[in-house]
């Protein structure tokens, strides 16, 4: 069994409101110097194999299927 | 001219787009089923608005990887009218069938009012009925209108025609680039757009200008 974590965020550039206004939220509590906020995804999953190279290949097939949309969002694969 | 309008879980604006199709056609449409993929043999399929799968993971992503999807991508290669509002335009870009992606809106807000349309190419199977230029009144519904395309993408969409309808009159619900609000593929047979039309087309809904839309998609428009 692997475990891969999947991390998906906006592509620099594309504008990211929820990230402005959890930024904005942020000051009103009082954490200043606080900037660039972006807000993404992260999906966590097991694969049945034991074979790393493959468990990779195929999450990255996920991605792109699927997991991320690639016009507006770049994504990251961790396997452990 | 056959229609066909696709239904999913989660979706609920295909009864007023039946509705619509029937009123200005003069028949009722056929409707094709999430799992279906023998598509029957029409001129113009539509995918109507809603929340098809629970906008899980994102709008429209689901439904845009469903069988049903590739059959109507496939009828689409062949020449097939494909129109998508609303959820249906999510639907359409994360399909691959139009170009951009739809975001949250910038205000974060669902919004849900009316708001003007500039009719920017007249000259496309969906906008024919009306003027070029011509500005539009049309409801909008939505969390997630906000269309976005990188910058190349943006050139090559507007340097096409392939922007059909923008929000006019500082209008803009959505924070969409350009004002974009509806585009159509490079071949011209796929349109997608978050404004809903079908909710604007007789005295009852207190107007008609959405009318022109089906009427050109359709090809009943009276001489």
């Amino acid at each position: 069994m692997i475990n891969a974590r999947v991390t998906v965020t906006l592509k620099n550039g594309v504008l990211d409101p929820q990230g402005k206004a959890i930024e904005g939220a942020l000051g009103a509590l009082g954490f200043d110097g606080i900037g660039h906020v972006r807000q993404g995804k992260v999906f966590d999953l097991q694969i049945e194999t034991a074979d790393k190279a493959k468990a990779e290949a195929e999450v990255k097939a996920m991605c792109e299927k699927l997991l991320a949309n690639t016009v507006i969002e770049n994504y990251a694969i961790s396997i452990a | 001219m056959k229609s066909a309008v696709v239904q999913l879980p989660g979706l609920n604006r295909d009864r007023d787009m039946i509705a619509a199709l029937t009123k200005i056609s003069g028949k009722a449409p056929v409707t094709i089923w999430q799992t279906e993929t023998d598509i029957p043999d029409v001129d113009l399929i539509v995918i109507p608005g809603g929340f098809s799968y629970g906008d899980y993971l994102r709008c429209g992503a689901i439904a845009a990887r469903m069988p049903v999807m590739q059959a109507i991508k496939a009828k689409a290669e062949t020449g097939v009218k494909v129109l998508g509002v609303c959820n249906g335009f999510q639907i359409l870009v994360e399909a691959g069938l139009l170009p951009g992606a739809l975001m949250r809106n910038s205000s974060l807000k669902f919004v849900c009012k009316e708001i003007m349309l500039e009719v920017v190419n007249a000259n496309t199977d969906f906008s024919r009925a009306y003027e070029q230029g011509q500005i539009i009144r049309c409801p909008v519904a939505h969390h997630d209108g906000n269309y976005f395309a990188d910058a190349e993408t943006l050139k090559t969409i507007e340097g096409n025609g392939q922007v059909v309808f923008r929000y006019a009159a500082g209008t803009n619900p959505n924070g969409s680039i350009n004002d974009i609000a509806g585009v159509v593929n490079a071949k011209g047979n796929v349109l997608g757009m978050m404004p809903h039309p079908e909710n604007l087309i007789e005295a009852a809904h207190g107007g008609a200008d959405g009318r022109g839309l089906f009427a050109s998609a359709l090809d009943v428009i009276a001489a």
